[in-house]
This record gives C-alpha cells, sequence and structure tokens, in this order.
C-alpha cells in the first residue's frame, strides 16, 4: 500500500512536472549553439518560466517519493516499475502538448507497461 | 540529409548520455537511501534528523550531481524533441539500471525481473523507431 502510493507520486507528479517543463523548453525554442555564453542564457531565460517552476515543484515531489521508497526497496525493482510513466507520458503529451502518438507508439508503450507488469511481480 | 536525420544525429548521442547518467544517480540515491534505513515514520519531528542524516551522506549528493547532469542534457533534448520521443528512447537505462545495481549494490536480479527488463526495452524499441518530432519546435533564428 504505501508502496502504490509512492509509485503514484512518483509516476504522476514526475509526469506531470516532465510535460510542464517540456512545454516551457518548446516556447523557448529548438538550442543550435552550445557554448557555454548561450546555454547560461538558455538557462536564465527557462527561469523566467512559470511553467518550469510548476514542473520543478511537482518533480520534487516525485523525487522525494523516489528517496522515500529506496530507504526500503530495491533499487532495480523501483527504476523499472516507475516506467509506468510512459503510459502517463503519452496520454499527458498527446492532451497538454498535442503531440500526435502513433498507433506504432501505443503499441510500444503497451509492451513497455507488459515489462513493467513482469517486473512488479519479481517484487520481494 | 533530411530534417528527421539531422535531428537524430544529435538526439541519439545526448540520449546516451542520460542514459548512463540518470541510472548512476538513482543508483547513489539507493545507496544512500539504504544507509540510513527504512522510512516509516509519518510524524514531521522525526522527519528532521532523517532528512538532515540524508544530507551529510556523500552519496546523496553524488547523485544528485548525476542527475542534475541527466535533467540538464534532458531539457536540452526536449528544446527538439517530443517529450513522447526522448521518453521512450531514454528508457533504455533500464538495463543499465539493472546492471548497475547489479556491479555497484550486488541487488540479486532475478531471471523474472531480467525478463521484464527486455520486455520493457523491446518496447522501448518499438516506440523509438518513430519521428522525434510531431508538432515542430519554433527556431530562434
Amino acid at each position: 500500500m504505501r508502496e502504490a502510493v509512492l509509485f503514484f507520486f512518483i509516476v504522476v507528479a514526475g509526469t506531470a512536472g516532465e510535460l510542464c517543463v517540456s512545454r516551457a523548453m518548446k516556447s523557448i525554442g529548438e538550442v543550435h549553439d552550445f557554448s557555454p555564453k548561450s546555454l547560461l542564457r538558455f538557462i536564465l531565460q527557462a527561469l523566467r518560466l512559470p511553467w518550469m517552476w510548476l514542473g520543478i515543484a511537482l518533480m520534487s515531489v516525485g523525487f522525494f517519493s523516489l528517496l522515500a521508497i529506496l530507504s526500503f526497496q530495491e533499487v532495480s525493482f523501483v527504476v523499472p516499475v516507475t516506467a509506468l510513466s510512459y503510459a502517463a507520458g503519452a496520454f499527458g503529451a498527446k492532451a497538454f502538448l498535442g503531440e500526435r502518438i502513433s498507433a506504432h507508439r501505443w503499441m510500444g508503450i503497451a509492451v513497455v507497461c507488459l515489462g513493467v507488469t513482469i517486473v512488479w511481480w519479481s517484487r520481494r | 540529409m533530411t530534417h528527421t536525420r539531422r535531428l537524430q544525429l544529435k538526439t541519439i548521442p545526448l540520449i546516451l548520455i542520460c542514459i548512463i547518467l540518470g541510472p548512476l544517480g538513482n543508483v547513489f540515491l539507493g545507496k544512500a537511501m539504504k544507509s540510513i534505513g527504512s522510512l516509516n515514520s509519518t510524524s514531521v519531528a522525526e522527519l528532521v534528523p532523517v532528512a538532515s542524516r540524508v544530507l551529510m551522506s556523500g552519496y546523496i549528493w553524488l547523485g544528485i550531481a548525476c542527475l542534475l547532469g541527466f535533467f540538464t542534457v534532458h531539457m536540452l533534448l526536449l528544446t527538439w524533441a517530443d517529450y513522447s520521443y526522448v521518453q521512450p528512447a531514454g528508457s533504455l537505462s533500464y538495463v543499465s539500471i539493472a546492471m548497475l545495481s547489479y556491479l555497484l549494490l550486488g541487488e540479486a536480479i532475478s531471471p523474472l525481473r531480467w525478463l521484464g527488463v527486455a520486455v520493457i526495452c523491446l518496447g522501448v524499441f518499438v516506440v523509438g523507431r518513430t519521428s522525434p518530432s510531431t508538432t515542430g519546435a519554433r527556431t530562434n533564428a
């Protein structure tokens, strides 16, 4: 039960946070120049966006949940189960970022979920 | 060279960096948290000494450093590539997390768990062979 709650926070808050960050990043535009000066400008630009901060807050919730679960479960169990964020990510990216998810991609995501199920069976 | 091909040439090396740094960070976090012991308490008063012990651990900072590196590279990727492409492609990290947990933490990975990881990677392979961007990132001319 405790595990289920923590996994829920890791997957849902973590994915929602990444979607917010992705939205912020897309509004800045594609990065072409990798010099330190323009990377710094890129970071400062990103930190001015509210979506970025909302994303960071949500990802923090996910991160602390991850720390909590790692205190009593194996890394090789916890991390594969967090792959459930693929399904969450696809739904979120479609609804929130307007990305088109092809049938091909949905099929891959279904296979990933099957893999997560198998890893869950290996729980100790 | 097509636009998609050009995108893949810069996308794939950065994804490889993510695949190493992310799992390494998680392994260090796991090592730090295991040394603290199971977090059972829900009382805020007890969280303070636990949090301070966590923050004193060298491994937690090593883990956070790896994850920050991972996060930066990941953000760069997201400026041009779809989230629903980057996330699945980066999930080859499930193989490296299993290997690193075995090598650095001594976790026994059962055949069932390896099977699960392999199936996850198969799913990743299916998803990874799709176009990196469907919405078209805006470019800074």
